[in-house]
């Protein structure tokens, strides 16, 4: 039968291009039998609904993944979101992770600083270092890259309200071992809607926030081109409780949300939508799991063409981030965990991800011990190198339940955000309430059938131990919390007092105003003005954002 | 005759800066549809915000959240904010991921119960039926 037209369009240009440039890890991939396995299984007979409805990888509306090779191409990212207690502790587990071929940093700030707040503030008792690494300065941030070359390797920031200020800190890192800012990579979350949903770690009310998300955006497209300027994440909101499809139409809802305030304050589409990236969950439903991430992107994909009228190609794909789904870790037989994790795993390679985090199977308890998480990185490594699911792209397509339930859940998600619209918005339905409700109910529902015995969780509700051994625990020392309000004190000693509160002056005034406030900001971190400073006036400017209960 | 039967009440309270209240949202729901009375503060309180909440909405016990790590500071915290707030005769029970040699430090400052992940909603809600009771007979 001769090759569909289409078909053949796709191989001269898509993949002949993307081949041409990054060939694939292996020059045939093959089998134990020593058959070829071939890149992209399609079906026989390639009509107007496939064409429309999946088409071909690297090709709207991209069901089938985002390049035209996929994993035979280059693996996904493996990145693991790490950081605990001081920066010389955290640098020392980002270089051990870097020697166990993890190929990316993802950093996770304690709470204070997520919520810009210094350790020495009344509001950081008890929780500085605790569920990531304390950043008060420049000078924290400089020890925590100690030795990591900011234009080798690209890091993920998990922040939020404060993330121009820990953005500008790593840029002034980079400056400092002498990367350009347009060699720096890596990506912010800087998705405040998912934290007022979801998350928790707001500071200022939506729309202050969303002009400092459009100020990044605007600032990075012009100095970082290479950075991704936000992770629109459904992955909290799954954790809170959401269905599937709901992960999918709150993240999308938020996306256009942020597209459009950018639209609004006059920014170019096609420069800013190509450094948007996305982050979900992996659950430890399978299939419902790898549907749901090839919903997303064609969602994603309409949504962007249809409605905003995006051109660039670049513009239109759903690029994403996933971790397994934390929520799922049970606190009894922790070993389960790693099974759980595996599924979980799978189900974000076999829908394409761009890049992975894996849980470790402790982590019911605590942070993770160093050996858990090379368990929980192995698991990837098992996944990339043994399993063979990465050699051919996509390869659950054209299964009648997978594309039947990939239908679904973009209808589903769909009408949720026409919904969401026709309510007045993401933010009004934040202010009200209706986006949290949503959850609350589904987390409801879901733990009632747990407790009903409806759903059996293995070790927790259903083929139970009693469990004499207590794994090892990760504890952060209390006297962390000492030594980092010693340090602060020390960098505010040291540095030039006047210089920081004239800059601080002239941040408040620019905040009054319309300027970007990026430039100072950046201005700001370099003299060694905390973090808590630069958001304590931003506060005393914007206000607070207080939650509903 | 038809006397009144008053219902437990409770405050469901978030220290500190843990944002994950999945759990405090459903343990709040489950007591009501077992039929207490339950404010919930919403996250980011202050040990002495919850405290006075407390004792505003005359609660007959205090359920504290925490996931963070930060238990070992705060929920004492609240028992303390709650003795200078006048209100010492309320009972605090907590829950969240609390490694077990920390429940019996945690008892020892004052906490009546802690429930770690798994625990069975039967058990706590009964626990919080048990709090209620002994502190309006108290």
């Amino acid at each position: 039968m001769a090759k569909h037209p289409k078909l053949a369009e796709w191989e001269e240009n898509e993949l002949a291009k993307s081949l041409s440039r990054f060939p694939e890890r292996k020059a045939k991939f093959t089998n134990h039998g020593g058959d070829e396995i071939p890149r992209l299984a399609t079906p026989e007979t390639i009509d107007e609904h496939y064409l429309d409805n999946l088409g071909f990888p690297g090709q709207y509306p991209y069901t089938r993944g985002v390049q035209p090779t996929m994993h035979r191409g280059r693996l996904w990212t493996m990145r693991q979101y790490a950081g605990f207690s001081s920066a010389a502790e955290s640098n020392k587990r980002y270089r051990y992770l870097l020697d166990q071929g993890t190929t990316g940093l993802s950093v996770a700030f304690d709470l204070p600083t997520q919520i810009g707040y210094d350790s020495d503030d009344q509001m950081s008792i008890g929780e500085v270092g605790k569920v990531g690494v304390a950043i008060d300065s420049l000078a924290d941030m400089e020890t925590l890259f100690d030795q990591i070359p900011l234009d080798k390797v690209s890091t993920s920031m998990t922040i939020n309200s404060p993330a121009a200020v820990l953005l500008a800190m790593y840029v002034a890192v980079g400056e400092k071992q002498g990367v350009a800012p347009k060699d720096i990579q890596g990506t912010i979350q800087n998705d405040i809607l998912k934290e007022y949903v979801a998350r928790g770690t707001y500071i200022f009310p939506p729309k202050p926030s969303l002009r400092l998300i459009t100020n990044i955006f605007q600032w990075c497209g012009q100095n970082t081109p290479a950075f991704n300027t936000i992770s629109i994440s459904g992955y909290h909101i799954r954790e809170a409780g959401s269905t599937a499809a709901q992960e999918v139409a709150f993240t999308l809802a938020n996306g256009c949300t942020y597209v459009q305030t950018a639209l609004d304050a006059g920014l170019e589409l096609d420069v800013f939508a190509r450094r948007l990236a996305f982050f979900f969950n992996a659950s430890s439903d399978l299939l419902e799991e790898v549907a749901k991430f090839r919903a997303a992107r064609r969602l994603w994909a309409r949504l962007m063409k249809e409605r905003f009228g995006a051109k660039n190609k670049a513009s239109l794909m759903l690029r994403f981030h996933t971790q397994t789904a934390g929520n799922t870790l049970t606190a009894q037989q922790i070993d389960n965990n790693i099974v759980r994790v595996t599924i979980q795993a799978l189900a974000a390679v076999l829908g394409g991800t761009q890049s992975l985090h894996t849980n470790s199977k402790d982590e019911a308890h605590s942070l993770p011990t160093e050996e858990s998480v090379r368990t929980a990185l192995r698991t990837q490594q098992v996944l990339a190198h043994e399993s063979g699911v990465v050699d051919t792209i996509d390869p659950l397509a054209g299964s009648y339940y997978i594309e039947s339930l990939t239908d679904k859940i973009e209808r589903d998600a769909l009408a949720l955000i026409d919904k969401i619209e026709e309510s007045g918005g993401v933010v009004k339905c934040i202010e009200d309430g209706f986006i949290q409700r949503q959850i609350e109910n589904a987390a409801y529902q879901y733990q009632m059938e747990i407790e009903r015995g409806e759903r059996i969780i293995v070790g927790v509700n259903k083929f139970q131990i009693q469990e004499e051994k207590k794994p090892p625990l990760l504890r952060v020392a209390p006297e962390v919390e000492e030594s980092q309000i010693a340090k602060l004190t020390e960098v505010k000693n040291n540095r030039n007092n006047e210089q920081v509160a004239s800059l601080l002056t002239r941040l408040e005034t620019a905040a009054q105003g319309d300027d970007n406030l990026m430039p100072f900001i950046y201005d700001c971190v370099k003299e060694y003005a905390t973090l808590g400073e630069i958001c304590n006036v931003l506060r005393k400017v914007f206000g607070e954002y207080k939650d509903r209960g | 005759m038809t006397e009144k039967i008053k219902k437990n009440r409770v405050l469901v309270g978030k220290p500190g800066l843990d944002g994950h209240d999945r759990g405090a949202k459903f343990i709040a729901q489950a007591l009501r549809d077992a039929g207490f009375e339950v404010v919930y503060t919403g996250i980011r309180r202050s040990p002495e915000e919850i405290a006075a909440a407390a004792v505003q909405e005359d609660v007959d016990a205090v359920g504290l959240s925490s996931l963070s790590g930060a238990h070992m500071r705060l929920f004492p915290a609240v028992v303390e904010a709650l003795a200078k707030a006048g209100a010492p005769d309320i009972p605090v029970l907590g829950g969240g991921v609390i490694p077990e040699e920390d429940i019996i430090e945690l008892k020892a400052a004052g906490i009546v119960e802690i429930f770690t992940p798994g625990t069975p909603i039967d058990t706590i809600i009964s626990a919080y039926r048990d709090a209620c009771e002994k502190k309006s007979t108290g």
